[in-house]
């Protein structure tokens, strides 16, 4: 086995052995059972005086709309997550002096830096698709709703969370954990507002507004690939229902009018082709 | 005796590969600098082959940093190095190399055996040899029966052992040890001792950084004495004491103030003399000459330089 893979395999496994995944699986698991009991009790959910019975139609445009939501939460979670295990991957084994043991190996520092890069994307990914798949079971088989593309949402999904720890990992080639646990959470969440006020600037024609969402998005591209996300989640119905809108849809970080453009998703992909190729940059020339 | 070579005695030059070649460690010059913080001035040094090197130096003196610069885990702001004939940090060369940390932990989730596995797929060992190397390991460092623990049930001791298994895998040529006593009762820093010969045995360097001078005293062939991150004296054990030795006597029967020959005029505390710069193979002339002079001795203790006075003398005169 490559060094490269050997890291990589030691991250999954430290992360096992921390009770991580264990923890992990347990929360979502207790989430996904209470999201189905909820949504077990949507199609017998009645409306107005008089208790007329859900719609079909209703039904599906509600259960679009949790799915949406859930489908938020699990990112929310993938994404502090993410920074969470990155954060500490390389300054904490520089302070505790793991690396002092493991660098003077004959190893490239690159291939501790890409070995934990991949080993946490195995968790990203892992925790993506598996909580992912099981939630939309669970509302298929209490609702029948299936979104559009679900496949496109999981993807855009684990990659909103990729992007998030690869910025996290190359932080913490030079910061403590807490410094760079803080400073990618901050970015996560000033990309997220900015997402928001891109939003209204683009409905009340503000260039000042747009551009600062804009901005934002190009820095840090985690709420582009959220809204990608939730475009493949939205039937057409309702995105047909979010242009008529208009201006009432203004601004919401839930809705999307339209799907990511490709030249986003080619930047989102060489933006954190950069950001790894920084992070081994910065960790190859620094002094232990 | 010869005096021990200071600072830039014993340098080579730099471009003489093949010196550096023959040599387990050479360094010129070398300097390292953190921010506006000075940690090496001009390190120049040479480790021979299968030779037990230590490497002394009060606290701050650079040691630690010179033996990161060795491994790799720092870059020179100035200076050449070479560990076994090639760049310090080359990495193929480190598969050559075996190192104990001053400050390292392991993976507390892992038990020593899983430890002890990483290092040896990261050190490239073959996948064929690997077992028996792990248990060559423990066994040598006494943890054959705790291998299947985690270490975060080890005590620091154990740790350090486990420290210095790992830094054996493999057979390496060179084995830097900074500080391997430092957790260690007093069995555990005889075992290293046997350890340490062990490896010189074998046709191992070692390079022991360590402040225990007792240590150093004990397993030592060479030894140099960095101040200030360079070196002030090296050599070997007999040259770094020097002959500055000295002798009492308990005497009787001495008529005060006759002289006693080439040795000199002594010292007198009571019935007890002391004669200073005196080597050792004198004193039987010097019990000779007393007896002959009517003297009656009762006692005869030489007392030789320790390495800690020859150190704290060094360091004083690098001071001064």
């Amino acid at each position: 086995m490559s060094p490269m893979l050997t890291i990589a395999r030691i991250t999954v496994v430290e992360a096992s052995r921390r009770r991580l995944l264990l923890a992990l699986a347990i929360l979502t698991l207790a989430v996904i059972g209470l999201t189905a009991w909820g949504f077990s009790k949507l199609p017998a959910t009645t409306t107005g005086p008089d208790n007329t019975p859900i719609s079909p139609s209703e039904l599906r445009l509600a259960a679009s709309q949790l799915t949406i939501f859930i489908a938020f939460m699990f990112s929310g979670v993938l994404a502090l997550g993410a920074v969470l295990v990155a954060s500490p991957a390389i300054s904490s084994d520089i302070e505790s002096g793991i690396m002092l043991a493991i660098l003077p190996r004959p190893i490239r520092r690159m291939d501790v830096l890409v070995g934990k890069w991949l080993g946490l994307l195995a968790l990203v990914c892992a925790y993506a698709v598996v909580s992912s798949t099981l939630e939309l079971g669970v509302i298929w088989a209490t609702t029948a709703y299936v979104p559009p593309n679900p496949l496109g949402a999981i993807v855009f999904i684990a990659a909103e969370g990729a992007v998030l720890m690869t910025l996290t990992l190359l932080l913490s080639t030079r910061m403590a954990p807490m410094t760079s646990g803080i400073i990618a959470l901050v970015g996560f969440f000033v990309a997220w507002m900015g997402g928001i006020a891109l939003g209204f600037g683009q409905v009340f024609n503000n260039a000042t507004i747009e551009n600062i969402g804009l901005g934002s998005r190009l820095l840090l591209p985690t709420d582009g690939l959220w809204r990608g996300a939730v475009y493949e989640m939205e039937p057409s119905f309702v995105i047909s229902g979010l242009r008529l809108a208009g201006r009432g849809a203004a601004g919401s970080p839930f809705t999307s009018l339209n799907p990511a453009p490709l030249a986003f998703e080619l930047y989102a992909a060489g933006w954190l082709v950069a950001m790894l190729a920084l992070g081994i940059w910065s960790f190859a020339r620094r002094d232990l | 005796m010869p005096a021990p070579s200071t600072d830039r005695s014993t340098t080579r030059p730099p471009e003489a590969a093949a010196d550096a070649a023959a040599l387990a460690v050479h360094t010129q010059d070398l300097a390292k600098r953190y921010g506006k913080t000075v940690a090496l001035t001009a390190l120049t040094m040479d480790v021979r082959r299968a030779e037990v090197f230590g490497f002394l130096g009060p606290n701050g003196a650079g040691k630690t940093t010179a033996v990161k610069l060795l491994v790799g885990l720092a870059h020179p702001t100035a200076g050449q190095a070479w560990v076994l004939g090639a760049p310090a940090g080359d990495r193929r060369t480190r598969r050559k190399l075996g190192y104990l940390p001053e400050l390292f932990r392991y993976q507390h989730w892992l038990t020593a055996r899983e430890v002890l596995g990483l290092h040896c797929e990261l050190a490239a060992i073959e996948p064929s040899r690997r077992s028996e190397e792990i248990d060559q390991a423990l066994d040598l460092v006494g943890l054959s029966e705790r291998a299947d623990d985690r270490v975060d049930g080890y005590s620091k001791g154990m740790q350090q052992r486990l420290g210095i298994g790992v830094a054996l895998l493999g057979r390496p040529e060179l084995v830097l040890l900074d500080e391997p006593t430092s957790a260690l009762d007093p069995v555990g820093r005889h075992d290293v001792r046997e350890i340490i010969r062990r490896l010189k045995a074998r046709g191992t360097a070692v390079f022991l950084n360590s402040h225990l001078l007792s240590e150093v005293e004990q397993v030592c062939d060479r030894v140099a004495v960095v101040d200030h991150g360079r070196v002030i004296a090296t050599g070997t054990m007999a040259e770094i004491l020097g002959g500055d030795g000295a002798v009492r006597m308990r005497v009787q029967g001495l008529t005060p103030g006759v002289p006693l020959g080439s040795f000199g005029p002594p010292s007198v505390e009571g019935e007890w003399l002391t004669f200073r710069g005196l080597a050792a193979d004198r004193i039987p002339d010097l019990v000779a000459e007393v007896v002959a002079r009517g003297g009656r001795v009762y006692a005869v203790e030489p007392r030789l330089q320790t390495l800690e006075d020859r150190f704290l003398q060094l360091l004083k005169e690098s001071e001064g």
